[in-house]
């Protein structure tokens, strides 16, 4: 189906379908010749011999790797509800209509976009002494809480100006527009790319396994360095990221079912509902989260 | 404040290993990002089917899942390299997913039209794809490139915890010197300031030159 978007094909012809029919065989082969070389090479270092899969057995290491995994989610979901109400303060902020509050939230939001998230953990957590937990969960609210923002922001600004005009005509205060009236529709609208950053929290959770913050990560490093199962690192990789990805993904695809529900909604036809995926704007450009209707 | 003029050194190194991550990776990410997207609008099905599970995949991997897997992982096969090279793979194979999917929309936004008049005058599918549609996705391309290159310069601070040298790594040497360790955080964030913001300047120079005048 891809092939029909594009403008780099026509419609092909028996003589294309043959060429194509070689061609498909060709690049299967390869790829199978990849995935037939990875397997040998897997076997051959003997990455499935069973001191290394023993440990996976043991009761005691199971219930580390669900520690680990239960302190990811745990740092996740503090995460993601301090930086929703993070980023709904400096969205406020950055639509006030007092200059210097705007000022402020725009410095702020500015700063700690073009700050690298590991940056301010580790500065939370070096320079501030702080413990490991409320430091990656302090760097993650301010970058995330940042990006929330602005993507809050660029909705509020998408909603069909004659919504706001029409609000402002029956005698609605700002207050009254904002929450009655536009925040509902950008939330709705801005539903897809906020979950879709919300992934991002959740991938760089496992930043706290380089400032000792016992996650999922920390708890497979434990168990690979162990020299009592042949340090059982590749293993452990093939256990943890499978779980990792997929944890990611089924956030991820949440996201695409939301942009399809909200598309077909009657409550967003005064608003375009944005693409999920991260929006990673330019500093100080305009969000590509915030398609004009 | 003497903090930088003292150290001068120190911070040069971390910085110019930064720009070098970033430069190198950046190169890796955009050629394996090319080659992708390539790939995920090819004709043939086993070939959109690898680039569409390398994107997926990449996409919803923890970055420092993926510097853990590379650098710890890779040497058990025998493959040893300098730490720095691994740091760019790494880096550069997951900011290939992002930019694959930023080429690949640029591509979709080239009308079907435009590739329809190309093939009607004749012209050849390397023409159609070098003279009409390459160029035309390029100009819509330039800002969504820019943001994944700036996440990659911010996401190249991992490195250092993987001991590469780089900008963030060098907070160790200088608080093990005793220094102030607030004044070496705000000149390692003036640093990454500096970075993002050059390549943030790039692009709009960029933009502005060739961006889409539609």
């Amino acid at each position: 189906m891809t092939t029909r978007t594009t403008a780099l094909y026509d419609v092909p012809g028996p003589t294309t379908r043959r060429r194509h029919a070689v061609y498909a065989v060709l690049s299967t082969a390869v790829l199978l010749g990849l995935a037939a070389w990875v397997l040998h090479l897997l076997f051959s270092t003997g990455q499935f011999t069973a001191t290394k899969w023993m440990p996976f057995e043991y009761k005691g290491i199971q219930e580390l790797l669900l520690r680990g995994l239960g302190n990811t989610l745990k740092a996740f979901a503090m995460a993601a509800v301090l930086s929703l109400a993070l980023g709904g303060v400096l969205a406020a902020g950055r639509l006030s209509d007092h200059a210097p509050v705007r000022w402020l939230a725009t410095l702020v939001v500015e700063f700690f976009r073009a700050m690298p998230v590991l940056v301010m953990i580790f500065f939370i957590f070096v320079a501030l002494k702080v413990q490991p937990l409320p430091a990656l969960v302090a760097g993650l609210t301010l970058y995330n809480g940042s990006v929330l923002a602005e993507v809050f922001r660029s909705g509020v600004n998408a909603v069909e100006r004659g919504q706001r005009e029409a609000a402002f005509a029956l005698g609605m205060r700002k207050t009254q527009v904002m929450s009655y009236v536009l925040v509902p529709q950008a939330v709705r609208a801005m539903l897809p790319a906020i979950i879709s950053q919300l992934v991002v929290a959740l991938k760089d959770t496992s930043l706290g396994f380089l400032i000792t913050y016992e996650e999922f990560l920390h708890a497979g490093k434990l168990i690979a360095s162990n020299l009592d199962y042949d340090l059982p690192f590749i293993p452990v990789v093939m256990v943890i990221s499978p779980i990792y990805i997929g944890m990611c993904m089924l956030l991820s695809w949440f996201a695409v079912w939301v942009s399809r529900r909200e598309q077909r909604s009657p409550k967003t036809e005064a608003v375009v509902v944005a693409a999920p995926g991260p929006g990673a704007p330019l500093p100080g450009g305009e969000p590509p989260t915030a398609p004009k209707p | 404040m003497n903090v930088l003029t003292d150290n001068f050194a120190i911070y040069a190194e971390g910085f110019l290993g930064t720009v070098e991550l970033t430069v190198y990776a950046s190169l890796l990410a955009l050629a394996l990002g090319f080659l992708m997207a390539s790939f995920r609008v090819a004709p043939v099905a086993s070939l959109r089917a690898f680039g569409t599970v390398w994107v997926t995949v990449l996409r919803n991997t923890p970055l420092t899942l993926l510097f853990f897997a590379v650098l710890l992982g890779l040497p058990r096969f025998g493959l040893v390299l300098p730490f720095q090279a691994f740091a760019v793979l790494a880096l550069g194979c997951y900011t290939s997913a992002f930019i694959c999917e930023a080429l690949r929309s640029g591509i979709n936004t080239v009308p079907r039209g435009q590739g329809e008049a190309a093939r009607s005058l004749g012209m050849t599918f390397a023409q159609t794809l070098g003279v009409i549609v390459l160029p035309q996705a390029f100009r819509s391309v330039i800002p969504p490139v820019g943001s994944t290159l700036i996440a990659l310069a911010k996401n190249s601070a991992i490195a250092g915890a993987f001991s590469v040298t780089e900008l963030l790594g060098t907070y160790k040497t200088l608080s093990e010197l005793g220094y102030n360790i607030i004044w070496t955080f705000v000149w390692i964030a003036v640093g990454y300031l500096i970075i993002t913001l050059a390549i943030s300047a790039l692009f709009n120079l960029l933009e502005r030159k060739w961006g889409v005048a539609r």
